[in-house]
This record gives C-alpha cells, sequence and structure tokens, in this order.
C-alpha cells in the first residue's frame, strides 16, 4: 500500500476522463490514494478549469463535488488533477478593497496577488481556553440594537428577516456606524454574498463607498447567478481572509454574510444528490455543525488586538422563525435581530420585533464603566413593560379599546411613544448611548413609577421622568 | 498489547472511516489513524472489515493509510488533578492542548489527562498486610484546599495489601500500594483508567431522599430535583437553558460539578473558564473552580469526540460518586450529543428511525441517565450522581425524538417556555409544563429543614397559579373587569407571585442564589399576604386598598434586598404586613 509520502509524488498525477457526473459531483474510479477534501483540479475538453474538493474517498471511487458546477463538462475529454492537498486560500492585507468569488479569485480585473500565506479555507477550531470572552460595546447609533439587543465586538449576531425587508439598509448603517467610543482602530469589512442578486451587491459596494471606507473591504460575491456549489465555500473564504486581518494583522474585523438560507440550500442540494438520510424539511442532519464551522469563526483571542464580529443576514423562508435554518442558526449564535414585517408595514425603521430579539453578550458591555450605570435595568424594564403592552394590544383586539382599564390606557400609549421614539430612527440617524437610554426613560415616564419594579428607586429618582 | 498494525483505510466519508485487512483488531479498541495518528474507535467489526469513528478531523486521511490498535477500549484516566481542569471530549486537557499547538486546536495531538510529574502528597489510611475489598480507599491526597481525593482500589481489584507506601510525595503513576491477588501480586497506582461506555460498579442503589438544593426558586420549591435524580430541561434557542445550567453548577449544594459543554458555543466555556474562579463557594469560601470539572467539545469541535463527550463526563462524575461525593453532572446540550449519534449512524448507513434517528437512540439515553443515582459507594459511603441534561429541540417543538424519548427516563421535567423569555421572565420554566416525581421523596427534608408548612404552602400556591390560569381565559374574552374583586385578588397574587419569587436574576449580586431558608420565607410571606388578602377582601376591604399596601413593594424587592445570610429582614417584612392588614381591617369592621 502506498504511504503518505508517495502520494505527494502522485499528487499532481492526472487521470483523463470521469466515470459519472451528477449535478455538481464528479466521480472517478481507480485512482491513487486520494486524500479526504483534497482539492482537485478540473480541465475539460474546452480547456475550461474548474476546482473541486473530494468528498468521499475509497480504493474504488472518489466524489468530488466541482465549485463551479458541472455544466459543460464531458465525461470522457475531462482532465483530473488531485493536488494533495486541501483547498487554501492566499491571504494578504492587500485583499482589501478588491472584490473575489467565493473561491477567492479575483472577479473585478485587477490582478492575482501573491498571499503573505496559505490557510485551509476550513479553519481550525479555536481552543477554548485561549479564547477571549468578548465585553467591548460596539455603538452602533441604532437605539434598538444599541439599548435593548447590544452588539459586542467578537459576537456573532445574526439578523432574521424576510423577503422585501431592509435588512440590507441595517446592516449597511452598522457597517457605517458602529465604532467602539473613545477609540480609533485599525478595521476592516469582509462582505460574502451568496446567491443574491446583483443589486445587492452594488447596494453595498455603493454604502461603503459614500462613506469612503471601500478601501477597507473585502468583497467575496458568489451571486444569484454563479453556481450554487460555489457557495458553500463563499463564507469560508471570506472567514478565512477574517481570521488573518484579525488574529495576524490586528484589526477589528465585521464579516456581513449574506443570504444564509441560499448557502443552507445549496448544502441540501449536495445532500441530496449524494442520498444521504435528510433530518428536517430536506436539509441534511448535519446542517447544525456545518453552521457551527461558519458561525463559530468569530470571537476575540487573548493577546491578540484583533477581533472578528458576525453579522449573517437569512431569510426566514415564510417568515417562520422556527424553519430549520433560523432555529438552527439561534441555536449557534448569540442572540437574534428579528424583523416583524408587521412593524415594517406600519412604517416602523428598523422593524426589530422587540420581544424576539436577543443579543446573549450584553450583560457584560453595558452598565456603569461601559455604557451607563442605568443601563441594564432600564433594557430589562423596557423587556417588561413592552411585553405587557403585547398582551394589553391583544386585549385591546378582543374587548375594545374603551374597555381597557385607565393602567392599561398608559401602557397602550407608552408601547406607541416607545415604537415611534425610540425604535424608529432614519437611516441616517447616529444615536449615541445616552440619547437611547434618555430616549427609553421619556417612553417610561408614561408609566406610573409603581409599575417600574426592574429599576431601583435610586434610578427612578435620577431618570424618571427628567 | 503493544501498538500494532490492525488494517487499513478502504474509504474516508467524513469522520467515519471503512476499514479492510482487519486482523485482530477489538470491538470499541482505541485506534490511532494513519500518519497523523488521529484518535479513534472500532464501532463496527464484520470478518476482516471494521468501521472506525475519528475522533478529530479527517481532511487528507486516504484509503491505503494504516491504523493502528492501542489494545485497549477508549478509556478516560482517573486519579488527582482533574479538578478545575478543562478537557476535550475524550479527555485531552485543552490546556495541553493550546500549548501543543496554540490558539486553534491541532490534530494528532497527544495528551495524558493526568500530569504525569506534578507530586501529589499521598497519606495512607488502610493498613499493609489487611485485606482490602475493590473500591475502598487505599488514602487520601488533599487535591484542593477543599477537596480531599480518595486514592481507591480500581473496581476490578482485591486481595491483601502486599505493600502500602508512606506518608510522602508521589506521582500518578508511582506504586503506591501492591495486592496480591489469586497469587499474583498487583501494583497499585493512584491514576486509574475505566472504559467510558461501561458505568464503574457500586454496592447498591439507594433511594432518594435528600434534594439537590440549586438556588433557583422555581425550581427548588416548585420542581425540585433529588440527589441522584435525573431531569431535562428542554427549551428553544435563547429561552435560558445554559444559563439555568450555570446556575446550578454555580450555587447547587453538590460536592463536585462536571460540566460538559456538548456540542455547544465556545465562548460559553471560556465564560465559565473566567467566570468561575473569581466566584466564591458559599458553603467553603473557596473558588467555585475548586469543585469543578469542565469538558468542553465545541459545536465546531469535531462531531464524534461530541459523541464521546458525554460519557466521558459521566465516567469521571462517578469516580468522584465512589469516594463518597454527591456529584452533579450538566449537560448542554443532549441534543447534540443525540445529533451526532445521527450524523455517525448515517455515514454508515445504518436504517433510520424517526427524523433520520438511528433506532437505538431511545436505549442510548436511557443508558446516559441510568448513570445517575444515590448509590452505596463500594468504599462503603453514600455518594451520588444528579444529572440535568439540556434539551434543545427543533423549532422549540417537544414532541420531537429526543423530548420524547428523555421524557420516558428522567423523573423531573423543567420545560422552558417561549412567551415567558420573550417577556424576559427568567428562569422561563413554565409552571404548567413542568413537573418532578421526587416531590415525594424529598417533602420530609422540607418539614424537618423548614417546617412542617412546607408542602401545605407549596400547594396552596401551585393552586393559586393554576386558578390564574382559567381566570386568565375569561380575561381574554371579556376584560379584567367583569371579575368580582376575589378573582381578580387572585390574578393579583399570582404577578406578586411571579415578579417576587418566580423570576429570578442571575446577574444580580443577591438574587442569583436563594438558600433554602430565604426560599421558605419567601413563599411564607407571599401565601401570608394571600390569606390576609382574601379574609380582608370579606371583610369588604377594596382591592385597590389591597393594591396600594406599602408592605407590597418590600414584598416585591426582598429578592434583591435580603441577603441569605440575614433572612431575618424578611420577619420584620411579615410583622409589618401583619400590622398593616389589621389596620386596614380595624377600619373596615369600624365602618361596618
Ligand atoms: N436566569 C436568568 N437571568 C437573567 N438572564 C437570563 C436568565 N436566563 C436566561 N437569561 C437570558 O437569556 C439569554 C439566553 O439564555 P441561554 O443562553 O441560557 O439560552 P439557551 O436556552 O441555552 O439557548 P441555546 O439553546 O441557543 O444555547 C441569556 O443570554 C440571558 O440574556
Ligand atoms: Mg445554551
Amino acid at each position: 500500500m502506498l504511504q503518505q509520502s508517495d502520494r505527494l509524488l502522485l499528487s499532481g498525477k492526472e487521470y483523463i476522463g470521469l466515470d459519472r457526473i451528477d449535478g455538481p459531483l464528479a466521480f472517478v474510479a481507480k485512482t491513487h490514494p486520494v486524500g479526504y477534501r483534497e482539492i482537485v483540479e478540473c480541465v475539460d475538453s474546452r480547456g475550461i478549469l474548474r476546482t473541486g474538493m473530494v468528498l468521499d474517498t475509497s480504493a474504488d471511487t472518489v466524489v468530488i463535488q466541482i465549485f463551479e458546477g458541472t455544466s459543460g463538462m464531458t465525461m470522457p475529454g475531462t482532465r483530473v488533477r488531485f493536488l494533495g492537498k486541501p483547498l487554501q486560500l492566499a491571504v494578504t492585507e492587500k485583499m482589501l478593497g478588491r472584490v473575489w468569488n467565493g473561491l477567492g479569485k479575483p472577479i473585478d480585473g485587477g490582478p492575482v496577488l501573491p498571499g503573505d500565506a496559505e490557510h485551509d479555507v476550513n479553519g481550525m477550531p479555536i481552543n477554548p481556553t485561549a479564547r477571549e470572552y468578548p465585553r467591548d460595546f460596539i455603538q452602533t447609533g441604532i437605539s434598538v440594537i444599541d439599548g435593548m439587543n447590544t452588539l459586542i465586538r467578537g459576537q456573532k449576531l445574526p439578523i432574521f428577516s424576510g423577503n422585501g425587508l431592509p435588512h440590507n439598509e441595517l446592516a449597511a448603517q452598522i457597517a457605517r456606524q458602529a465604532k467602539i467610543r473613545g477609540q480609533a482602530e485599525n478595521f476592516a469589512v469582509v462582505f460574502a454574498a451568496m446567491g443574491v442578486k446583483h443589486d445587492v451587491a452594488r447596494y453595498f459596494i455603493r454604502s461603503f463607498e459614500e462613506t469612503g471606507v471601500l478601501e477597507n473591504v473585502a468583497l467575496f460575491l458568489s451571486l444569484a447567478d454563479d453556481p450554487s456549489i460555489e457557495r458553500l465555500v463563499t463564507p469560508r473564504s471570506a472567514l478565512t481572509l477574517a481570521e488573518f486581518l484579525a488574529y495576524e494583522k490586528n484589526m477589528h474585523v465585521l464579516v456581513i454574510m449574506t443570504d444564509m438560507a441560499n448557502y443552507c440550500e445549496s448544502l441540501r442540494e449536495i445532500s441530496t444528490l449524494r442520498g444521504e438520510i435528510p433530518s428536517r424539511k430536506g436539509y441534511p442532519g448535519y446542517l447544525y455543525s456545518d453552521l457551527a464551522e461558519i458561525y463559530e469563526r468569530s470571537g476575540m483571542i487573548k493577546g491578540i488586538k484583533g477581533s472578528i464580529t458576525q453579522l449573517p443576514i437569512l431569510s426566514m423562508p415564510n417568515d417562520d422563525i422556527s424553519h430549520p435554518i433560523p432555529d438552527l442558526t439561534g441555536y449557534i449564535t448569540e442572540g437574534q435581530i428579528v424583523f416583524d414585517r408587521e412593524m415594517h408595514a406600519r412604517g416602523i425603521y428598523p422593524p426589530v420585533a422587540g420581544l424576539p430579539s436577543l443579543s446573549r453578550l450584553m450583560k457584560d458591555g453595558i452598565g456603569e464603566g461601559m455604557t451607563r450605570e442605568d443601563h441594564p435595568h432600564l433594557a430589562s424594564q423596557l423587556f417588561a413593560a413592552y411585553s405587557y403592552v403585547k398582551d394589553v394590544r391583544n386585549l385591546a383586539s378582543v374587548i375594545g379599546e374603551e374597555e381597557l382599564t385607565p393602567l392599561d390606557h398608559q401602557y397602550i400609549e407608552f408601547g406607541k411613544k416607545f415604537e415611534e421614539q425610540f425604535v424608529s430612527q432614519k437611516t441616517g440617524e447616529d444615536r449615541t448611548i445616552e440619547q437611547t437610554l434618555d430616549r427609553g426613560w421619556e417612553s417610561l415616564a408614561l408609566l406610573p413609577a409603581e409599575e417600574l419594579h426592574r429599576v431601583t428607586e435610586e434610578e427612578i429618582q435620577k431618570f424618571y421622568g427628567k | 498489547m503493544p501498538e500494532r498494525i490492525i488494517g487499513n483505510i478502504h474509504r474516508v466519508n467524513g469522520p467515519v472511516i471503512e476499514a479492510r485487512g482487519i486482523t485482530d483488531a477489538l470491538m470499541l479498541e482505541l485506534v490511532a489513524v494513519g500518519k497523523q495518528r488521529l484518535i479513534g474507535e472500532v464501532i463496527k467489526l464484520e470478518k476482516k472489515q471494521a468501521v472506525i469513528q475519528v475522533y478529530e478531523d479527517t481532511t487528507g486521511l486516504a484509503p491505503g493509510d494504516e491504523i493502528y490498535g492501542s489494545g485497549s477500549l477508549l478509556s478516560v484516566e482517573l486519579g488527582p488533578g482533574m479538578i478545575g481542569t478543562i478537557y476535550d471530549g475524550i479527555e485531552r486537557p485543552l490546556e495541553e492542548l493550546f500549548k501543543a499547538s496554540g490558539n486553534f486546536i491541532g490534530k494528532g495531538v497527544i495528551s495524558t489527562a493526568l500530569n504525569r510529574k506534578k507530586l501529589w502528597h499521598f497519606r495512607p489510611s488502610a493498613s499493609a498486610g489487611s485485606e482490602i475489598k475493590s473500591g475502598m480507599i487505599l488514602g487520601t491526597v488533599q487535591e484542593t484546599e477543599n477537596f480531599t481525593h480518595s486514592i481507591l482500589v480500581p473496581p476490578d481489584l482485591s486481595g491483601k495489601i502486599i505493600f502500602l507506601a508512606k506518608e510522602g510525595d508521589y506521582t500518578v503513576t508511582d506504586t503506591i500500594a501492591s495486592l496480591s491477588q489469586n497469587g499474583q501480586e498487583i501494583p497499585v497506582s493512584m491514576l486509574q483508567k475505566w472504559p467510558i461506555r461501561n458505568p464503574r460498579p457500586v454496592a447498591e442503589r439507594l433511594p432518594l431522599s435528600i434534594p439537590l438544593i440549586t438556588g433557583q426558586r422555581v425550581i427548588d420549591t416548585l420542581f425540585p430535583i433529588a440527589k441522584g435524580g435525573t431531569v431535562a430541561i428542554p427549551g428553544g434557542f435563547g429561552t435560558g437553558k445554559t444559563m439555568t445550567q450555570h446556575a446550578i453548577a454555580k450555587w447547587c449544594d453538590a460536592d463536585i460539578i462536571v460540566y460538559i459543554g456538548c456540542g455547544e458555543r465556545g465562548n460559553e466555556m471560556t465564560d465559565v473558564l473566567t467566570e468561575f474562579p473569581k466566584l466564591i463557594d458559599p458553603r467553603t469560601g473557596k473558588s467555585l473552580m475548586e469543585r469543578t470539572v469542565l469538558i468542553a467539545n465545541t459545536s465546531n469541535m469535531p462531531v464524534s469526540a461530541r459523541e464521546a463527550s458525554i460519557y466521558t463526563g459521566a465516567t469521571i462524575a462517578e469516580y468522584f460518586r465512589d469516594q463518597g461525593c454527591h456529584v452533579a453532572v450538566m449537560a448542554d446540550s443532549t441534543s447534540r450529543w443525540a445529533e451526532a449519534l445521527r450524523e455517525l449512524s448515517g455515514r454508515m448507513e445504518e436504517m433510520p428511525a424517526e427524523e433520520g434517528f438511528p433506532a437505538y437512540l431511545p436505549t442510548r439515553i436511557a443508558e446516559f441517565y441510568e448513570r445517575a443515582g444515590y448509590m452505596q459507594a463500594l468504599c462503603g459511603k453514600p455518594g451520588s450522581v444528579s444529572i440535568i441534561g439540556a434539551v434543545s429541540p427543533p423549532g422549540g417543538d417537544f414532541s420531537e425524538p429526543v423530548t420524547q424519548h428523555t421524557k420516558r427516563f428522567v423523573r423531573c421535567f423543567w420545560g422552558l417556555d417561549r412567551q415567558l423569555a420573550n417577556a424576559r421572565h427568567y428562569p422561563a420554566i413554565s409552571w404548567l409544563e413542568s413537573y418532578s416525581e421526587y416531590l415525594a421523596d424529598i417533602t420530609p427534608w422540607w418539614e424537618k429543614n423548614s417546617g412542617l408548612e412546607w408542602s401545605k404552602l407549596r400547594s396552596e400556591i401551585m393552586d393559586v397559579l393554576q386558578r390564574e390560569v382559567r381566570l386568565q381565559q375569561v380575561v381574554k374574552l371579556v376584560g379584567p373587569d367583569a371579575l368580582p374583586d376575589s378573582q381578580r385578588f387572585i390574578i393579583d397574587v399570582c404577578s406578586l407571585f411571579k415578579n417576587a419569587f418566580l423570576q429570578q436574576n442571575s446577574y444580580d449580586n443577591i438574587d442569583r442564589f436563594a438558600s433554602a431558608d430565604k426560599q421558605f420565607k419567601m413563599l411564607k410571606i407571599i401565601v401570608e399576604y394571600y390569606r390576609r388578602g382574601v379574609q380582608a377582601l370579606k371583610q369588604g376591604v377594596t382591592l385597590i386598598k389591597l393594591r396600594k399596601m406599602k408592605v407590597y413593594q418590600d414584598i416585591i424587592k426582598m429578592k434583591f434586598t435580603v441577603p441569605n445570610d440575614d433572612t431575618a429582614q424578611i420577619d420584620k417584612i411579615t410583622v409589618r404586613l401583619d400590622r398593616a392588614f389589621s389596620e386596614l381591617e380595624n377600619i373596615y369592621a369600624a365602618a361596618v
């Protein structure tokens, strides 16, 4: 049997002809021993080069997933070369300001860059003992986020949205306004687009251009008309660059990935083709682990200045939050910003649903010395009061608003003010955290002080009705 | 058996490897695969073929690569040095992996679970020349300031003590005793190995009678768990499974905590690692880390090690139980473990049962929870393992297979409710869906410790909670004004009980943990308010007056204001409550 050393000699050996093509999968029989997840180059009879990855390897057959898709490939004429190494990305800081495809090849007409280093796009798990627990408050200037679902540097916080809702506007606004107060630091944005339309990519590019940060942005585009399999590697390429920038170049990297639902569709496509046993809605049983491999590539590492903050966007099929894609995402990420179609219809921007949205890392990043001492209790009080508003509104829809008790009326008024003055803001509006918190107290002023169980006596003295 | 080649790879499909040319592999044997020596386990044998599950990323493995057998089953090392350590799913210390491969976990890194160089101060307690049975105590090591580690005779050994080391410093592999068994002299060190998939033996199972006090009011007072019991916490994402488990791991009155992060977030383990050492155990005054063993196999770490991690955790817990300790095991989340089973089963092309899970899922769940119990350990002392397993049902729907099968094998159920979580009512444990079958077992303990009224107070408040549900249905149709004062008062009391008692803020320095005494007094004063209120209403006092009582605010805030070591403050509030009611009643009595 062959040893690893012999394999290296054989890597590069070329095979002519495929044995089977099935969707984006190509099968080659009787090869030398090929490594699992090894990278493959295929040149079809017209000389077009495609990249693939080994999904299954045995002494009899090798199964290759072709990222660019197989359309136009022929069985006999295709030449196949196994490269003896996993898929790698040549990374360099100079990738910022440029546009790449999902595999990291230039698509902006610019040159191929020699990388500082080659990194396996699959990454490696961060040792939990090496992680630094994230606790730095990022001011996005958006009240409903800063006040109630605070974003922390190194967090993974997805936006659960739906077709036609303004998730791109919100992501772009966050990218524009996000700052750590009192610090000017090395930052970069890595943007990964999977299966979205050209105008979405163009919207983001324009928004980056207008704020003059395009030089600090690397775009990895695998758009709707690109082969769907390429989407499987797009977020991995993007995160490989992000890890390099954060952990080797000490940059604070914001990674925006859209739309994760399209990524999951591609994964389902491959899984179905391979005849795997599906779990829910035809998605493979390993969807959770696969998404975790992506989302867990965020955070901070002890002794390293840089960080990776992830802002994945996903559209919930049918606005259903229990669909496997948002559901499994929610089980992995550190909270979620959930959009509400009904609020959007009422003209509220950003249409962030108050109750299902959550930031799990906010606890350590807010309060005295970080934002303001009243922040934790205020947020908790706003949640509690707003949740009661929802109950009262339900009741009012049954018995009629006039039948409500005087107290319940006060809650209705509070709910209105909260949505109109606190949640609502303009896409260009950048509020400081103090402005945000003050607006929170202004809404609470519509309720009697005895109702505010979650704030302390001193906080009421200092902030209530002021 | 020295390391030997047992066959080679035929096919690689993710973490599952088909091997051919198998010579003498053992079922469940620990193996090393390929040049990189990735750690794996033989999980199926058939003629000259085998299926091997690999505990590391298999990228680069290829057909023909050799497989080396270790001659032993996948086992964990047990002995001094585990406390305060964080391991991966197959008991490799993450600190050592960090030293070997840096910030990211590399492959093929071998590291022993217990430090071979460190010296431990051993004090013999058995006597040379005497007969000793398996599982009995040879001596002790003061492992941390608070924890005395008992060195046990391994469970498969017994006989006459031929040699027992003198008090002194030894490494875990030094011989500290030797026993003669069947005419053979067998050396014993402080390090034991035990195959993770086999439960360790005990003398006998004992009935459960003592609660595991968790410091969480909704749990201890409404849905208690007994020491040696099992409980499931199912809930959709973000409903509070991890927070509840962290809170229990911090404040419960167990001697040892084994926390298994099974397929969850890296940052959550980091959180434990940074927070626990700083927190002080109220019982011992020492850092909480000094009673904790962590096992971290996060969601992005290899899926087969995730499958192994809960057995690793259970075995470590049993080992401490065998020394006479009360151990609480947190497994977050058993659903990720079940999914690992599913993924491996799928890759082996086994016939699936429900939702792709293998047909043996219920058996495996049952086997895991069976490792809990209150036992007479072989050393003669009682010890217990309590298992608290989180369940992450897809879509938060409890009718899915993992929740349903788990429900069959646990006796306590803390169902987390999405609505409560969304309203930021934490812990979001639903009082309608949860139950505890341990109630009868542990009631005598509460009656003895707190007072005979405990179960009466508890059932009274449970009754109020049930009645409120029905009243709320009426309110939803006609509004609260349609109800008489006596019924609206029930709603008021419930709202008080939820705010003042059930909700508990893990981030508040006082509220995060309530002693049994504080819980009892809080329960009592709320029931007292209810009883007096009912009486007062009968005498004609109006609801408005009851609502405006100043003492109401004191009751609502007592969870934040009364520390565990000064519960007499609640007695003072009770006096004020009594006075306030008497005054009200006098006014009305005079008016009549
Ligand atoms: N007792 C509590 N006190 C205060 N906050 C809480 C409490 N329980 C839960 N929370 C809040 O809810 C959030 C989510 O809780 P947690 O991480 O435990 O959810 P989970 O059920 O483990 O979710 P997942 O399944 O996604 O891991 C926390 O970040 C915290 O903000
Ligand atoms: Mg959790």
